[in-house]
């Protein structure tokens, strides 16, 4: 690691400085420098373990995948996109899925909607290595598309069980994919996540996650009032690194956080991943709970 | 102009970009929607060897209804239920199995239909012998040992419904002319389909196989009268009767 801060006679003029976020890994460790990284990884992980346990050693804490399980053998948990779909296409389902919809948003409306995307979802980890891959090959900046294009996708999404009578994003939504090649031995559909991961690596930066994802965009709809946000408390000792730019999934609501009147990033595209309190070494960001500050603020 | 600017700016977007975007967004998830409904209405066709789980509504409302959370594989004690993998004859991510393979034991307390939370697998369906996830065909009778005037009798007596769903049916051997040929006979109205019967043929490719019900069987027209040929009467048939 240290021979690379040796190393930095490089050709090109921005490649001055040889690690990224070297400032907040020498200001604060390492470690703390990474923190919310692995604890991301770690509930991806966990997540994915307590339903892994099941068919792989017969301890089922939760039964199914990500589009409906079972807690325990009694609480239902189910995707709230899917479980509209099948609303959409006309079928009445069962209480175990309105039920188990109705929980998990609820969840999801405490806990902050796009919490999902970050902390849970398995694709995260797809298109987080295409994004880590970009940043370590240099690629250039590509024209972005609009991000608003999640929620015509979730339109659309919504739409086409109306129109074909069928939950057509079935077929290709990515997010049950990894569960489904793991659990379930269904692994051909990794194709669909190959996708992803090329298309956000070498079509379009952050395409899938930060700009399409119609799960996102509905959690991102079910967030907006959610109580813990990422706010830049410190937002006066922001020395314009661009770090936290750089790394951000979704670096549009940095701004209004750092340069507008209210520190607190409200907009519920944020993931609340985290990395940008990680890679800061001006300590700029924290994890806040906008309940009890306005509690505080009464008193 | 430059105040002019930043105002636009700060709005973020003026009525001719959103108008514009919009379109374009518009357009490009039109063509989306074709290209997975495409897709999705390509590939919706079920293998006629794809059995569906006992319960399982008709192919177009199972579709519309199963949210492919692999519940009911995994409360299946027989592990006869898959979820199907892309390019491999039922939608993705949908369960089915494959007679032939691990046909269905048909529990009692049918605990993949409990399992279902989307109600793809009708929880109407209590009597597991009422279940009707296919019709087994005797479909190769030049094959069949016991259309050569043997005594095979396996698919007969594998049957869970034996005597009911499939029976043997006696007749003159013609060729020895004076032996008898016991055909194995499946009765459509209570056979479930489980699949033991395609599962234990005893020959190399199963010469009774458990095929959809909507290949399976035949049809009358609705017009048809002769369903009920014996109290008909040219009386009634000249009125144009429905029954």
């Amino acid at each position: 690691m240290t021979n690379g801060m040796s190393n930095t006679k490089m050709k090109t003029p921005g490649a001055d400085q040889t690690r990224f976020a070297q400032a907040a890994i020498d200001e604060l460790g390492w470690w703390r420098a990474h923190k919310f990284l692995f604890l991301r990884r770690a509930s991806q992980l966990c997540v994915l373990l307590t339903f892994a346990i099941g068919p792989w050693m017969g301890l089922w804490v939760l039964k199914g995948n990500l589009s409906s399980s079972e807690l325990l053998g009694t609480i239902p948990l189910s995707d709230p996109l899917v479980t509209l779909q099948v609303l959409m296409t006309g079928h009445l389902p069962e209480t175990a899925l309105l039920v188990g919809a109705l929980l998990i948003a609820l969840f999801y409306l405490l806990a902050g909607g796009r919490v999902f995307c970050s902390w849970v979802c398995p694709v995260n980890l797809v298109t987080d290595s295409a994004s880590w891959l970009r940043r370590k090959l240099r690629l250039p900046r590509t024209a972005e598309m609009p991000r608003n294009l999640r929620y015509y996708l979730l339109a659309l999404v919504l739409l086409l069980p109306l129109v074909t009578g069928i939950t057509v994003w079935e077929w290709v939504n990515p997010v049950p994919v990894l569960y489904r090649a793991l659990l379930f031995g269904a692994g051909s559909g990794l194709w669909i996540l190959a996708m992803i991961f090329l298309l956000d690596l070498f079509i379009s930066e952050r395409a899938w996650c930060g700009h399409l994802c119609p799960t996102g965009a509905l959690f991102a709809l079910l967030g907006k009032a959610s109580p813990v946000k990422v706010s830049a408390v410190n937002a006066s000792a922001c020395d314009n690194c661009m770090d936290c730019f750089e790394v951000c999934p979704e670096r549009q609501v940095l701004k209004p956080a750092l340069k507008g009147d209210n520190p607190m990033i409200v907009d519920s595209d944020c993931t609340q991943c985290g990395r940008c309190i990680d890679v800061c070494a001006q300590r700029v960001f924290q994890y806040q709970n906008r309940i009890a500050l306005k509690a505080e603020n009464n008193q | 102009m430059s105040q002019v600017n930043r105002n636009s700016k700060a709005k973020g977007v003026n009525r001719r970009q959103f108008l514009a975007t919009t379109a374009k967004a518009g357009c490009a998830m039109g063509l989306l929607g074709l290209g997975v409904s495409g897709v999705a209405k390509q590939s919706s066709h079920l293998d006629p060897m794809a059995i569906r789980p006992p319960g399982a509504l008709d192919e177009q409302d199972f579709l519309s209804a199963c949210v492919r959370c692999g519940l009911c594989v995994q409360a299946c004690p027989y592990d006869t239920l898959k979820l199907a993998r892309w390019f491999e004859g039922a939608p993705t991510g949908t369960p089915y199995f494959t007679a032939r393979t691990v046909p269905c034991e048909m529990c009692e307390d049918i605990p993949c239909v409990k399992a279902c939370p989307s109600g793809s697998l009708d929880h109407a369906l209590t009597n597991i012998d009422e279940a009707k996830m296919g019709i087994a065909v005797l479909i190769d009778e030049k094959n069949c040992l016991n259309f050569k005037g043997l005594r095979c009798d396996v698919c007969y007596r594998v049957c869970p419904l034996i005597d009911n769903a499939i029976t043997l049916e006696r007749q003159h051997n013609q060729r020895s002319d004076h032996h008898a040929m016991f055909l194995p006979t499946v009765n459509s109205d209570t056979c479930t389909g489980c699949g033991k019967c395609e599962h234990a043929c005893v020959l190399e490719e199963a010469a009774i196989k458990v095929l959809p019900a909507h290949i399976a069987l035949g049809k009358t027209a609705t017009h048809d009268t002769y369903i009920n040929t014996e109290e008909t009467t040219l009386e009634m048939l000249n009125k144009g009767l429905t029954l």
